[in-house]
């Protein structure tokens, strides 16, 4: 039976490879000058997004594991930082730090409820703790539920740096997205990340050599959670606002879709992905409910034909390691 | 009129009866999500849409083509039924050998697919469809007044349920059915289609979401929308009931009905949230749910 | 977006991520009609709205001015996030100068903050929370047709001197419900009125069924629907369902449009009683104006909010004729305040200095089926409240901009 992933092409090369210098120089190059072509604030949010789904597929490409619930840490940082920096006047970088916490705290909680089972029924579990915490959402006072938090200053990063300025903002955000980046290819390319590509490919191996699969796998999980926190802290300050858009499941959904069209465990799939879809929402909202149905299909025609995503095909396709 | 625990009965017994409806739907969806992976294998996200699409059918009918309520209650299934099997010849089929994590993810997207395609033709407020003549009205039962096409939801509902367990549990064909999803191969070996066996199982899953959704259409509103929040509810029923388990499914949809309408009187604010801790709950304690087979 | 427009756009975000905040010259007079396009308010703002404003600026005919004019939508769904995003995006991007309707108080709430960041405007003829030019009110945001103090005032007033003195409040769980639910229950205990209880319902919900069963279990006489469109539409029909009427108990729709009533029908909706500021059928110049809208919308009548933006979409090109400039939000909304009002749809009137638009309330009930002679004929006229009296009292608002 197919596991859900593929490992990638040539994954069991420590050393970083050319293709991935490369691909890693392209990609600043392009958001360095991305600002001055294309308006900051989609770009802003392209790389929120791109941050939860690497996030996301560091859970769902080296350790298997597929959350259907990632929307509430993205959402509750979200919330919290908002909070922070609204009624509690918190400058930027205390806000996004006390968000991220909030959604490491969520990640330890959900975790280990989660990680005891695996495949559909981690996802169901996932889905009902998501879902939970979406109602929660609802009804708390401070969330203000349908209306969101609004109004949310973007502040002076340490004091100095005034971030209502686009480019600022724009600025401090890409530093954020590569330090994420950065940090999750670190963890892949580590001896733990050694061993949680070991569980994925056989567990029970992992386990009769001694190791404590469960804690790895919660720890990947708490990971990924943080990671996901910190994009949506990011996300709060970028619009200035918290939503209940950012706990539905339908951004759960979004945040698979990214990675699966992308290309599940591989590096910069997430990013493409991401970058794809939330350009995709952005130019078809004139057509309303078509965006639906494209993300539907491309759902549809990823599982059917495209397993790998377009960067893991690409790889495929030019040997290399992407 | 008397109090359990500081509650009027009169609020109490209204809110178990309106419990017990709503978990007709529940029961209902979820034994047609049981059908399916139990027999399949295939966890269907499409479950949600195909509810809707009954519900669409029902109104169709009868504003394009003049067909009322009951003869809709036959139809919409059948047609609705015919469209998932398609689904299965065209897509699930492929499927069979990955992970059932692929056919989650396809049959969300296709789900995503049919909504979209629905909310641009249709908008995302309701279309109305009434109550049929003979249902309509009420009747005063002291300590509420049920409408009396409620009370007709939970007579078929737990008509269709019963008759569908029997089918599944007590006769041939269903045994079929149970062998074919322990050891196809060896059912093959006796001459049995098993591949369309499974593509016709399919079908009547998603029938049976088809009539959940016509039986729905008078009293909840008829939009593209209405399934696709109703869909995973219906997934933590099915968990809790145990994937796979007929009865299972059957009971815990209306068990969880009441407990619904229970919360609602006692503790409201945790009324939409109940489902979920419970199913936290059962799955850390048994995973394979209530009356699960396979862990 | 083809390639051209792209590059187009590419050229207009260069020049406004270097030069952050600083406001576009052009020459052309961009109105934004934001609204909800497809789910629960799309009949009572929607293509309706869209159609009003395109008439407003045919009226005002801008080449007379030397002005061009060009009127865009978009659809926030009711959510905050996507209303700002898009409003973001517009004042830009796209150089919209002002945007108009946005009936979904959450949104527009949003939607103010982010037109007094950018300096444009911000012409509410949609919203009814009164936060707008209470709390949140701001030097570049006027709101137009009604608000919810005014509706309470009407409607719950009325309601309460008739016999009502019960109420419990089905009240949608957000910005506008919460504001109305508030006011409505000020009205209603300062006219010896009681509140017996009420219940959160969220917004665009389909089953009533439990919440109705609450409002029957209260006894309380009326049953206000502190929520709108098909909230509201929802909630009566299953209240017929489920007896409510025949129990002794009435419903009080809050804020209910035409389009709900048409949605209702006569045979359900008779009797009930509500507020609005403006009615198709109650002058020449409304009718006439109902026909030529209802070329784009056949079948269907404007409720106030369209009719709000078209008087607000000529008043604001009004203003811009006169200052010969449409850059300085502030200053726009400014002299909209210091001109007074006059269209062909409400009459005269003015705008507060709080941004709230005066003009007279009309307290209407629903006809009888056997009342009614032609489709759309669905209101009696019952009072008249003259504008001084239908709005809150400037100093009862808490409005920053009005000293202390």
């Amino acid at each position: 039976m197919e596991r859900v992933i593929e490992p990638p092409v040539l994954a069991r090369q420590r050393e970083t490879s050319w293709s991935l210098t490369a691909a890693f120089v392209v990609m600043v190059a392009i958001f360095a000058i991305g600002p001055f072509v294309v308006y900051p604030v989609f770009l802003m949010k392209a790389l929120c997004f791109a941050l939860f789904a690497c996030a996301f597929n560091l859970l769902i490409g080296y350790v298997g594991l597929i959350s259907f619930g990632h929307a509430m840490f993205f959402g509750w940082a979200s919330y919290v930082t908002a909070y922070a920096a609204k009624s509690w006047g918190w400058p930027p970088e205390l806000a996004i730090i006390v968000g991220t916490a909030a959604a490491a705290v969520l990640g330890v909680v959900a975790g280990s409820l989660a990680i005891r089972r695996q495949g559909i029924y981690f996802a169901m579990i996932t889905l009902a703790l998501a879902q939970m915490l979406y109602f929660f959402a609802l009804q708390a006072k401070f969330t203000g539920g349908e209306d969101g938090i609004q109004g949310v200053p973007r502040g002076h990063l340490f004091g100095v740096f005034d971030l209502s300025n686009e480019m600022t903002m724009y600025l401090f955000i890409l530093v954020v997205f590569l330090a994420g980046f950065l940090l999750i290819y670190r963890i892949i390319n580590s001896p733990f990340g050694e061993v949680l590509k070991a569980i994925r490919e056989n567990e029970q191996r992992a386990i009769s050599l001694g190791y404590k699969t469960e804690r790895y796998k919660l720890v990947a999980f708490v990971l990924s959670a943080t990671l996901a926190g910190l994009a949506g802290s990011l996300n709060s300050l970028v619009f200035q606002l918290a939503s209940l858009t950012d706990v539905h499941w339908s951004m759960s959904g979004d945040v698979v879709l990214m990675t699966l069209l992308g290309g599940l465990g591989t590096v910069f799939g997430p990013v493409v992905g991401a970058f794809l879809v939330i350009a995709m929402e952005n130019y078809l909202a004139p057509f309303g409910q078509w965006v639906l149905v494209i993300q539907g299909a491309i759902f549809v025609v990823c599982v059917l034909l495209f397993r790998r995503g377009i960067v893991g095909e690409l790889a495929q396709v030019l040997r290399v390691q992407l | 009129m008397f109090e359990v625990f500081g509650i009027p009965s009169q609020a109490l017994f209204g809110q178990l009866l309106l419990g017990l409806i709503n978990g007709s739907f529940y029961a209902l969806l979820s034994l047609g999500l049981a059908v399916i992976f139990g027999m399949l294998d295939i966890i269907n996200f499409t479950h949600g849409a195909q509810y809707m699409m009954g519900a669409f059918a029902a109104y169709l009918l009868l504003h394009h083509i003049g067909i009322g309520y009951w003869q809709a209650l036959v139809i919409a299934p059948i047609l609705i039924g015919l469209t998932g099997v398609l689904i299965e010849r065209l897509f699930l089929k492929h499927l069979r050998n990955l992970d059932p994590l692929y056919g989650l993810l396809l049959t969300f997207g296709l789900g995503l697919v049919i909504e979209g395609l629905f909310r641009n033709y249709y908008g995302s407020s309701g279309l109305p469809y009434q109550v049929p003549e003979a249902l309509q009205g009420g009747r005063n039962l002291g300590f509420m007044f049920l409408p009396n096409y409620r009370a007709w939801v939970i007579v078929l509902s737990l008509a269709v349920c019963f008759a569908t367990w029997f089918a599944i549990e007590r006769t041939r064909l269903g045994s079929y059915l149970r062998a074919a999803t322990e050891n196809p191969v060896l059912v093959r070996a006796f001459g049995i289609n098993v591949p369309r066996m499974v593509t016709l199982t399919y079908g009547f899953g998603v029938g049976l979401a088809a009539l959940a959704g016509v039986m729905a259409a008078p009293i909840y509103n008829v939009s593209p929308q209405m399934g696709s929040d109703l869909i995973i509810v219906v997934f933590a029923v099915v968990v809790i009931g145990g994937m796979g388990s007929i009865m299972g499914a059957i009971l815990t949809g209306f068990a969880l009905g009441i407990i619904e309408g229970l919360t609602k009187v006692f503790y409201p604010e945790a009324s939409n949230t109940v489902i979920f801790v419970i199913m936290a709950i059962v799955l850390l304690i048994r995973p394979s749910g209530l009356f699960g087979r396979s862990a | 977006m083809t390639p051209t427009g792209r590059l187009a756009f590419a050229v207009a975000a260069l020049m406004c991520s270097v030069a952050a905040a600083q406001a576009q010259e052009d020459d052309v007079v961009k109105i934004g009609v934001l609204t909800d396009m497809s789910s629960l308010y799309s009949d009572i703002g929607g293509p309706g709205s869209v159609a009003a404003a395109k008439l407003a600026v045919e009226d005002f005919n801008p080449a007379a001015h030397g002005m061009k004019v060009e009127v865009i939508s978009g659809d926030h769904q009711n959510k905050p996030d996507i209303g700002a995003n898009l409003a973001r995006q517009w004042y830009d991007v796209d150089h919209v100068d002002v945007i108009v309707d946005v009936p979904t108080s959450s949104v527009a709430l949003a939607i103010s903050e982010i037109t007094r960041e950018k300096n444009k405007v911000f012409l509410g003829s949609g919203p009814a929370s009164s936060d707008l030019t209470g709390p949140k009110c701001s030097p570049n945001t006027i709101q137009w047709t009604y608000d919810t103090w005014m509706l309470a005032n009407g409607t719950g007033k009325a309601v309460v001197k008739t016999g009502g003195d019960t109420w419990f409040f089905l009240t949608a769980d957000y910005a506008f419900g919460q504001a109305l639910e508030r006011d409505t229950t000020k009205v209603v205990l300062a006219n010896g009125g009681k509140v017996l209880g009420s219940v959160r319902h969220p917004l665009q919900t389909s089953d009533f069924s439990s919440f109705l069963l609450q409002a029957q279990a209260s006894k309380a006489k009326i049953i206000g629907l502190a929520n709108a469109g098909g909230d509201t539409v929802n909630a009566i029909k299953q209240g017929a369902e489920f007896g409510v009427t025949s129990g002794g108990q009435h419903f009080a729709g809050l804020l209910v449009f035409i389009n709900d009533i048409e949605a209702l029908s006569l045979k359900t909706a008779q009797g009930l009683v509500l507020t609005e500021t403006w009615y198709w059928d109650m002058t020449d110049a409304n009718r006439a104006f109902t026909k030529r809208w209802q070329a784009s919308r056949p079948g269907k009548f404007p409720s106030m909010v369209p009719a709000g933006v078209y008087s607000s979409v000529i008043h604001y090109l009004k203003a811009v004729a006169a200052l010969k400039s449409d850059t300085d939000g502030r200053a726009v909304v400014a002299k909209m305040k210091e001109m007074p009002t006059d269209d062909a749809l409400f009459g005269k009137g003015s705008i507060r200095a709080d941004g709230r638009k005066l003009h007279d309330a009309y307290l209407f009930e629903v006809k009888a089926p056997e009342e009614s002679k032609y489709p759309g004929d669905d209101y009696k006229l019952r009072a008249t409240i003259p504008a001084a009296e239908a709005f809150r009292p400037l100093k009862d608002g808490g409005c920053p901009l009005i000293g202390g």
